[in-house]
Formats: structure tokens, sequence, C-alpha cells
């Protein structure tokens, strides 16, 4: 089986190619204004290497933080109508009440708010009519959007007034874009419709990308299948990850996450990501980022879906130091490091300058920091010391001592000794982790449901079932199936011992 | 007497009542959105001092009731909550001078700008809890032995209950409750109306106030840079009793309430002890080492140690770095028809109730 991963970051492209888990060939290229310039190059770089003679590839997978930026640059959106069905409920607060007021304009959004929907026990909270959808469908189609975003009452329990609109609304506009929110977030209607109709927006964007790096591929004679990653580890075939988009928000660290699971064979233990403006921290669980489990803030807009459980901290190779006070950072030379560093010929003194100067790593000319002051050198790497230490011990769960896997282009700042950590772990290809992630990626499937009337063990299983089929249809191969998650909470109030239950399972890509 | 309350006391006063909600009582943000757009649609609540009400006005107390989770998806409306007022109005054939919360803690804080939002009346500046409580008859009127009813509840669907008459405040928490789970498990409600008299007499009172000043504290500490905890420790003389980490939490439902307990594992000053959180809904018995430290109805706060924020009984988890305090109780919380109405053994835990307070 030979992959590429490739992991399209904001200073760095990278790519690997794997024949099974083997590591081929690797290459990191400085990404390109277009992108896809750089996509090529390093497409090239490994297909071309002298190891991959004879390989021909079975399939590609991109990271990419195109669709992330798109929010938050307010740019290349497309105007979308949101339907939700609720009424009477959430009548004072219509969809996108709590967006920014730049994104919403950027958005031009009509929106529509009609009766149904259900309860927490399933029953309809009062009855759908047809015709309220219809109207609104007909109003979306005279103004000539085409991208929808369809949210309904306690649809992740009960699907039902999601899909009968989307089918109402496709009977008028046939060729509609259709976002329905069941499918991307979970309980919390506003949070699920938020993510629902940053999704519609991003359709048109999710298309010429997808169709850009289809693109790209069959220039250089790649005629794999090739998949998107996603936010929580897994990947989906680039027609899916197109109607998607939101799922590979926040793909990059966890690429690197799993890559670092790989690359160590460590399935628990903690990874610190060093790029080369931030660094990530975050928790491997059974070779799994963990997920965060409450609201997620995109471009201003609060969310709750599949983000994995991150800590930023402003350190990465280009971070600037003050020369008079040791002060680090939270400025980065970013991607001019390569001209503004010390040991490249800059005048800008940075974590790489001060690392290259104690000897830790060689990069650039060592020559042109010699004169630092031995003293700056010691106190400055003694405070990134206690940087990584501080923010490693917020984001460990158990005051036990774990190790830490040190991964990224800037992985060499993170010290030897940590406190906290059992040790830290530093592997060959660390600094390509994020693409290697990326081209080991597998499928999933989730249920997060009520289940209300029934004992918890059988709540479990038809949960995990539930998952299981799910992760079948996204394209898992049924045998390699394995439950990585399973959580239940039980609700105050609701009678019938209801418990809200989350399930996650994992399975490798079936081929052919 | 009447002070119009500012656009933006709005968020301290979210921030404020979601602490003094010990864990209870539902984010405020649903709430709060609604309140910004009635706002931003120009209109204005005054807040009004209890002692200003006559003795023989008539003051209406809201609440919103159900489950945090339905209420996520049903997104409360202010209209319910002032129906729900309208209704009572209906039934008793008077006008309603001013309308006030039942709690203070988390979004019922709220519930009565929403419904006086709408209805153009006055809210007070008191509530019948100090805090969040789980039931009726933990208020200060139940404390007070006031009547219990009549109580009207509405639903979205065009429902609406008059309870007439209750045995007690016991039961009629347990028909409301009822009525409640049946209209899908959220509610908007108008429990026993109260006299001026009555409301000067025992509400709890400036609580309103109180919850904005502990918010701007918040605020105002993280604006500086300064630690928001201390100030919050600062702000209501409270007492800090725990630094630690998140290491388990075990929740479950009996009867109708979320019961269960959070393990805390100490770190810095608090390392190697530990401390558990015993709640139902609410923090109600702090354990350090197995030995209970703290109880209702002094208020036990669980805050982000970094943020100040409050984390509530539904969304503590796993590895949050949290840091345990203990807020004074109102008075009349800690007299002893107080202490049998909110003290530990209301809650089923066989303790004498000891404040962490001198």
């Amino acid at each position: 089986m030979k992959r590429i991963g490739i992991d399209v970051g904001g200073t760095n492209t990278d790519a690997v190619l794997v024949d099974g888990e083997r590591i081929v060939a690797s290459i990191k290229v400085p990404t390109t204004q277009d992108v896809l310039s750089g996509v090529k190059a390093a497409l090239s770089h490994v297909i071309n290497a002298p190891a991959s003679t004879g390989l021909s590839v079975d399939a590609v997978m991109i990271g990419t933080t195109h669709f992330t930026n798109a929010v938050v640059e307010r740019a290349r959106l497309e105007r979308v109508a949101a339907i939700r069905v609720a009424l009477p409920t959430g009548r004072s607060l219509p969809p996108m009440c709590d967006w920014p007021r730049d994104l919403y304009e950027a958005v031009d959004p009509m929106i529509f708010m009609v009766h149904g929907g259900h309860e927490y026990d399933g029953s309809p909270l009062v009855p759908m009519q047809a015709d309220e959808i219809r109207n609104a469908a007909m109003r979306i189609r005279d103004a000539g959007i085409t991208s929808i975003a369809i949210s309904a009452i306690f649809s992740p329990l009960t699907t039902e007034c999601e899909v009968k609109a989307a089918e109402i609304v496709r009977s008028v506009i046939p060729d509609a874009r259709i976002t329905l929110s069941h499918t991307l977030g979970r309980i919390g209607l506003l949070e699920r419709e938020n993510v629902a109709i940053l999704n519609a927006a991003l359709q048109s964007l999710g298309r010429t990308t997808v169709q850009a790096f289809a693109d790209a591929l069959s220039d250089i004679g790649v005629g794999a299948p090739f998949y998107l990653t996603q936010n929580d580890g897994t990947v989906a075939l680039a027609d899916v990850a197109a109607a998607n988009p939101v799922h590979s928000f926040a793909s990059g660290p966890t690429n690197s996450m799993r890559g670092a699971a790989f690359l160590t064979g460590m399935e628990n233990g903690m990874v610190v990501d060093v790029g080369g403006t931030t660094s990530d921290i975050g928790c491997l669980v059974g070779g799994f980022p963990r997920e965060a489990n409450n609201i997620v803030h995109i471009g201003g807009v609060r969310t709750l879906f599949r983000m994995p459980d991150l800590l930023p901290i402003a350190l990465g190779g280009g971070t600037i130091i003050n020369p008079q006070t040791g002060e680090i950072g939270p400025r980065s030379a970013g991607y001019r490091i390569l001209t503004e560093a010390l040991v490249f010929g800059g005048s800008t003194l940075t974590t790489s300058d001060i690392a290259v100067a104690a000897g830790i790593v060689e990069m650039g000319d060592r020559d042109r920091v010699k004169g630092l002051d031995r003293d700056l050198v010691r106190t400055t790497l003694a405070r990134i010391g206690d940087m990584v230490a501080d923010n490693f011990d917020r984001m460990k769960t158990s005051a036990d001592d774990v190790p830490l896997i040190a991964v990224g282009g800037g992985a060499f700042l993170i010290p030897d000794k940590v406190a906290g950590a059992s040790e830290v772990v530093r592997v060959k290809n660390a600094g390509v982790a994020n693409a290697l992630g990326a081209a080991m990626a597998q499928v999933s499937g989730e249920v997060d449901q009520v289940f209300s009337g029934m004992s918890r063990d059988e709540a479990l299983a038809a949960a995990e079932t539930g998952a299981r089929n799910a992760a079948v249809s996204s394209g898992a191969a049924q045998d390699s199936l394995k439950t990585l998650e399973i959580e239940d909470i039980p609700i105050a109030y609701l009678p019938g011992g209801a418990r809200r239950v989350r399930v996650r399972v994992i399975g490798d890509i079936a081929f052919g | 007497m009447l002070q119009e309350f500012a656009e933006e006391n709005i968020e301290p006063l979210a921030i404020g009542a979601w602490i003094l909600g010990t864990g209870g009582g539902g984010d405020p943000y649903i709430s709060t959105l609604n309140l910004r757009r009635l706002y931003a649609e120009g209109t204005r609540v005054d807040l009004m001092d209890p002692m200003a009400l006559d003795d023989d006005d008539m003051v209406a107390v809201v609440s919103k009731m159900g489950a945090p989770l339905v209420g996520q998806e049903r997104l409360g409306d202010p209209v319910h909550l002032a129906r729900a007022v309208e209704v009572m109005e209906d039934y008793l054939g008077k006008r309603f001078r001013a309308i006030m919360s039942v709690e203070i803690g988390g979004s019922n804080a709220l519930s009565s700008f929403l419904a006086a939002a709408v209805l153009n009346r006055p809210v007070v500046n008191a509530d019948a809890m100090g805090r969040a409580y789980p039931e009726a008859q933990m208020t200060s009127f139940a404390i007070g032995n006031l009547p219990m009813f009549p109580l009207s509840l509405v639903d979205v669907r065009d429902n609406e209950v008059i309870v007439t008459r209750a045995a007690s405040w016991k039961w009629m928490e347990r028909i409301s409750r009822k009525v409640c789970t049946e209209v899908g498990s959220t509610a908007a409600t108008c429990k026993a109306p109260r006299t001026g008299r009555e409301v000067k007499e025992w509400g709890i009172h400036d609580t309103v106030t109180k919850a904005v000043e502990l918010g701007k504290a918040v605020l105002d500490a993280r604006r500086r840079h300064a630690d928001p905890v201390e100030a919050i420790l600062n702000h209501e003389g409270g007492k800090l009793l725990f630094r630690g980490k998140v290491i388990d939490v075990a929740r479950e439902t009996t009867g109708g309430f979320l019961r269960g307990r959070t393990v805390i594992e100490g770190i810095d000053g608090d390392r190697g002890a530990r401390m558990e959180l015993a709640f139902q809904n609410e923090w109600a018995v702090a354990f350090r080492d197995g030995e209970a430290v703290a109880m209702t109805p002094d208020l036990l706060c669980l805050l982000d140690t970094v943020s100040g924020s409050a984390i509530g009984t539904e969304s503590v988890r796993y590895g949050q770095r949290v840091t345990v305090v203990a807020l004074p109780a109102p008075r009349l919380l800690t007299t002893p028809a107080g202490i049998a109405a909110v003290g530990p053994r209301a809650f089923g835990y066989d303790i004498d109730f000891r404040s962490v307070f001198p």
C-alpha cells in the first residue's frame, strides 16, 4: 500500500511517500502564495525521489488550512440560505444571531424559521408544514442561492425533519447543495446550526479547492484517489470532503499528533508540535488526539463539533527574542526566518539563533551567533523550558509523569528534560510528522444521541452499532473497525433514565 | 428608586450569576443573547430597590425550569416568561407592579429581565435564594413559611397551566415538575405571587447588583492580567478551599436530579491532597481527603483557575484546572430554618452544618 501524505501549512508544505509503514521519501518546501505550485513541487519531489522508482501510488491524503483561513479572512465565502425547523421555539434567536457583524455580512444570508422539529424523546414538537418550506425554497430559488443549511430542533436524535425539509427544497431547487445540521454537529441548536451555515458558505470553495488539487495531481501524473484529512485524525474522499469543508478545519495539528503516534509507536502520551510561529500541545489517547468537549470559536462563531483539544503556545522556531530583556515572543519572524534570523544573515534574534548558539541544532552560519552573550543564551533556553513545562502540565490529565513527544520543524526547542514528563521522545522524520499523519489516516464514524427507555448497556450497544454503520458508510473496512471512545452522561429532569451517549469508531480505508 | 439597567451591565450580570449559581442554574448564554437583542431593539429595563415597594404591591416571581440540555435546543424565548406572568395576572385579576427572579444563580438571574423587557415593568433588585438551588422549598419565601400557590406554567405550544393550590412547598415542586416534564422538560413559570411587604421581609435583597459587581470584578481582573479568582475572593470575602485538576467525574440521575461527585487532585500548595465535590444540580458538599470541610448553604464554586469563569456540574470534565472557593451564604440561609431547608441534611448528608466563615 503506497500513499502520499501532504500537509499544506501556513509556512511550509510537507510531503511524504510511504510504502506500508516505511517512509520512502519526504520533503519540506515553503508554502507558495498560490498554494498549488508548492503542492506540486512537494509531490514531484517525493514521486521522483530515487527510492520511489517503480512504486505506483494508491492514495493521496491532503491536509489543508484553506477553509479555516477563508472564515478567518471573511473571504471566498458563498451567499447562503438558512432554514430552521423549530417554531414555535427559538423565534427570538434567529439563525446567525450570535455571528460577528462582518462575517454575517460576508455571508449575506437569507433566513427562514418554520414550524416543526422534535423533542428529546423523539416525539414531534409540532407538525412540520410542507408549505412553509416550499415557500422558503421558492424565495431562495428566486434569489439565486444554491447553498442551503437546514437545521431542526433535536435533529441529532431524530433526523426526520431535516431530511424531509431537504427533499422539499430539492423538489424546488434540483441543484441545491444542502447541508443538514445533524450530519455535522451535536446537541446545541445554535452551535450546530452555526456549523451547518459555515459549511454551506464554504461549498464553492470546497469544490474549487478539490478541483485544483485534482488538477495538480493529474498535472504530475498521479491518478490515485485522493482524500482530505479531517479534524478528528481521519480522512474523507475528496468529493465527500468538498461537501463538508468544516470537517477539515483543524486537520493540521491533528495530522501532527497522528504522525507522532505513528513515528513513535506510542498510543498514549502528550505531543508538542513546534512550528514556525506557534506550538500546539495535545494529548494522544489510543493514537488519536483527545477531542475538545466544549465550545470552539471559529472566526468568532460559536461551534460545537469534533475538534482536537489543543493548547496553543506562542513559541516557534521563528519566535523573536528581545536581546535586552531576553523576553520571548510573542512576535515571530514566521516564514521570513530564512532571511531575518541571525544565522541566515539577518538582524533579528530568534529562538533558532539561540538554539544554534547553544549547539542544540545546526542551521545557517553558526559563526554569526558566536558573539551572543552566554548568559542570554542560557537564561533564554531556561525560559523556553519553563514555558513548555508550564503548558505541558496544563494539558496533562494526571499528576503522573507521562512521555512527551516532540515533533515539527522546531522540535529542537523542546528541552531534553521537562518537569512532569517521564521522557522527551524524539524521532527521525519528526519534522514531517504532519504529512506522515495525513498519509496514515483512517476513517471514522460517530453517534451522539440521547437514548431513553433502555438500560445503559442497551443504549451503549445501540450507539456503538450506529457508529460502526456510519464508519462503514464513510468507507471503512468492516473487519478493521475499532471503538475509540465511549462516553455517556445521564440527563437531569428527563424521565426514563435518559442518557446522552457518544461513541466513535475508527477503521482502515476499504480500497477497491 | 428606579434606575435604568445599563446595557454594559448585561455581561457582568451573566458572569456573576454563573458564579453564584454554584455549579447549577444553567449557563446564562442563551438568556444573555435574548436580553442583548431586546436592548438592541431599544428596550430598556429599570431596576427597582425592593425597599421602594409598597406593602400591598404585587410582585411576580418568574423562573425558567427544566433540563439545561433541552434549553440548548429549544432556546428560551422571552415572550413565554412574559406570558406566564400575564396568565397569573388574568387568574388573580390584579396587576404586578414589578418582577423578580426566583434565583440569582445561573441563567434564571436574567429571567426577570426578559419578562420585564417584554412587559415594560421594573425588575426588583432581589431574588429568593441568593444563589441557585434545585427545588421550590429551598427559597427564602419557603423558609419564611409564606403561601406556595398559585403557580402558572406556560409552554411553547399554547399549553397554559395554573396550579391553584398545593399542600406544601414540596408538593408544589412535585406537581410543577411533573407538568414541566410532560411538556418537554422545559417551561416558563410564574411562582406564587408576593406582596411588596413579603419581598421586603423575606426577599434576599440587592442580589442583582451583587452579581453585576462580582462580574465586573472578574472582567476588571482579566483586563489587568490580574488573578480573577483572587478578585472573586476579595470581592465576596470568600475563602480559597483547593487548587487542582479534575481527575474524575461521576454523574447519575435519580429522582430527576443530576447527582454525582467530582474528584480533584491537588496541585501547588494542595499537592498530595484530594477534594471531592458532591453535587445535586449545584455543588453541595466539599470533602478534603474524606472529611467534609465546606457545605451548603455556604456557596461552593468551582472556578476555572485561569479565567475565573464558573464551571457547571453539567460541563465539568476530566483534566480541567480548577480552584474551589467558598463564598458566604445570605444570612437567612444560615438561620435554623434556613439550615433545615437548604443545609446538608436537605441534600441527604448526615452532617451538621459548619460554615467556613467565622
